[in-house]
């Protein structure tokens, strides 16, 4: 597979408009691998958080190409990029974004619901999925009952009941003690190693980049540095 | 997928009970509070017009004496006699039946129990004029009226009062110094426009009253009723001048006797019912609009919420018709839900306050359908409306909403 997983081709995005425009992105080129842990690193504004929003389709591109596995993902419409959503890629974001009043089991079958599978391969799945995590006790568990580190575990199983092809965490760890955060950013070392997930994180603490084998730099919408990361543990 | 919808719908619905029990009440109450409005404004307009209709229609009284008020005298003015009754019978036109009234307080006694009630001398016209129907036994004999035989129909409430529950037929009541022989019985009318007991009555023939309980061949007043279809002002009109020239009355002397037309009283009587039904729509219309708000507010205050709700289940890949077709699904099914409701509490407080207020419940599918239908299309509305805005935005948007 000559080709990339991802591929990003002179992307821009601009929010605003008029004399308040802002351009977020500049023209970016960035190519991902399957199987590669990437950390995005950048200061407030450096439009890290905005590629990532555009990596997982819950955002579109002002101009350039976005290709996934080929795919043209800038001219598809809505519904397209939602199923794209639906069957490659897993989300978690900085602030969790659990259903409230709703089980931690529920909330980690609720993609497989979309995906109409029936309930007994959901139930399995959300399971295996709660047990990944190591919160296979807590599945009855509704968010309000659950520690910060924990609801972020949930939605880390959430997104990867679905076997997805691609992670994307938005600073998956911005609300938690370190503590806790190295231990979700050892699950997620683990998750691309066992299980070849591609992991695409951002994060704005070197702490956390480390445990990435790859980090790219972000300053005022451009690329600014993309280095390998030899002290990447290939861990465990 | 629509089984997927439903479950979430459902699932969504279980999970937020605070909210939907409040989603609920509000359709509950607007619907609950229009519908018993209009139900039990409904029933009172009916009660009057009932009411209405028991005086009656087309009935003309005709008094001795002047217009009553201030300095008119009423003492000196000649009684009617028999031959005025035959003669407003043979020369005014379109009346369907004229009936000479000879009335008499007095006590009633049957066996051990008595009763202070009206009597009055009449024709079988009387049961024309006002519109009485027998519950038992007959009317006055040729014979009988001729003859001026001690008989006579009582009411239901001489009957109450002096017989209980048995029949009173056969028996005989002493008035006054004779006994009476019961030959029929009036059906119940109830309460009369003016809030009097219509039943309180005993009728006998003319000639009995004016023989035996007055003395005189007087009459004391005469009940004419018109055609359908005859101009009561012209019928006035023409027994006014019969009168005049029958009491030899010069152009330039006020009338000694007095004519009214039930007919104006009713129409001013169906003015007012009708100013009332104007009322109570508009009433009715505030409470649907207040109850509208209510559910509108509910919806539009859990909208943040929702939102982001609606952002997550699109980034995890749910699409757009999917996520809508749960919202809706919940807004119909929790405005069904209140709408049903609401008509089964209105249905049950009609029941209870028309029967607290002894008057007709009548059910009205119209107002039950227009209520549930408003409320229910509110509510979905503003279920639905602002929940397919944010089905639309793109999903990060949805996430950030503040």
């Amino acid at each position: 597979m000559s080709q990339p997983l991802i591929e990003l081709r002179a992307i821009t995005k601009t929010y605003g408009q008029g004399q308040a425009a802002f351009q977020a992105l500049r023209g970016v080129d960035l190519q991902i691998e399957a199987g590669e842990f990437v950390a995005v690193m950048g200061p407030s504004g450096s439009g890290k958080s905005t590629v990532m929003n555009l990596l997982g389709c819950l955002d579109t591109p002002g101009s350039g190409e976005y290709l996934f596995q080929g795919i043209h993902v800038e001219q598809l419409d809505r519904n397209q990029r939602a199923l794209l959503r639906r069957q490659c890629l897993g989300f978690v974001f900085q602030g969790f974004n659990l259903l409230a009043r709703t089980s931690a089991q529920e909330n980690v079958e609720l993609p497989l619901l979309y995906r109409g599978e029936p309930a007994e391969v959901r139930h399995a799945a959300a399971l295996a999925a709660l047990a990944k995590v190591g919160l296979a006790e807590w599945a009855h568990h509704t968010p309000a009952e659950l520690s910060g580190g924990q609801q972020q575990r949930v939605a880390i199983a959430r997104a990867i009941v679905t076997n997805p092809l691609v992670l994307l965490a938005d600073e998956p760890t911005g609300n938690l003690d370190s503590q806790r955060s190295h231990e979700i950013m050892e699950l997620l070392v683990r998750l691309n190693q066992e299980q070849g997930i591609t992991v695409l994180m951002v994060t704005h603490e070197p702490d956390m980049a480390r445990y990435a084998r790859r980090i790219v730099h972000f300053v005022d919408g451009l690329v600014h540095r993309d280095e390998r990361n030899p002290e990447a543990a290939p861990c465990c | 997928m629509l089984l997927n919808a439903l479950l979430l719908a459902l699932r969504e619905i279980r999970r937020n009970l605070l909210r939907s029990f409040l989603t609920v009440l509000g359709i509950v109450i607007g619907v609950a509070a229009v519908i018993t409005m209009v139900t039990l404004g409904n029933g009172a307009t009916r009660m009057v017009a009932d009411q209405i209709a028991s005086l009656g229609s087309n009935l003309l009284m005709v008094m001795p004496g002047q217009r009553l008020g201030p300095g008119r005298d009423s003492a000196g003015a000649p009684k009617f006699k028999i031959a005025d009754i035959e003669a407003i019978e043979q020369q005014v036109n379109g009346l369907k039946a004229v009936a000479p009234v000879v009335g008499s307080a007095v006590t009633l006694v049957a066996g051990t129990q008595n009763w202070s009630s009206t009597v009055s001398g009449t024709t079988n016209d009387y049961f024309v004029v006002g519109n009485w129907r027998l519950a038992a036994g007959r009317l006055f004999s040729e014979d009988e009226d001729r003859a001026g035989k001690a008989v006579c129909i009582i009411g239901n409430t001489v009957k109450k009062e002096l017989f209980g529950n048995q029949s009173p037929l056969g028996s005989s009541i002493r008035v006054k110094t004779f006994d009476c022989e019961v030959i029929g019985l009036l059906a119940a009318k109830g309460q009369g426009g003016m809030g009097q007991d219509q039943d309180d009555t005993v009728l006998m023939p003319l000639r009995t009253a004016q023989r035996r309980l007055t003395g005189t061949l007087d009459i004391g007043n005469v009940m004419v009723s018109l055609k359908d279809g005859t101009n009561s002002t012209v019928a006035m009109a023409q027994l006014r001048s019969l009168l005049r020239e029958r009491r030899k009355l010069a152009d330039n002397v006020d009338d000694n006797f007095n004519v009214m037309d039930t007919k104006q009283i009713a129409e001013t009587l169906s003015g007012t019912i009708g100013t009332m039904t104007a009322l109570l729509g508009a009433v009715a219309a505030v409470s649907l609009l207040v109850g509208g708000i209510g559910i509108m507010n509910i919806m539009l205050v859990s909208v943040t919420e929702r939102t982001r709700e609606i952002g997550i289940r699109l980034a995890i890949g749910a699409l757009e018709h999917e996520v809508l077709l749960q919202f809706l699904i919940e807004a119909v099914a929790l405005s069904a839900f209140g709408g049903l409701v609401g008509i089964a509490l209105a249905f049950v407080a009609c029941l209870g306050l028309s029967a607290l207020m002894r008057m007709p419940f009548l059910f009205n599918p119209g107002i039950n359908l227009t209520a549930f239908f408003f409320s229910a299309a509110i509510g979905v509305i503003f279920g639905f409306v602002p929940a397919r805005r944010a089905a639309r935005l793109d999903p990060i948007e949805a996430l950030r909403h503040e």
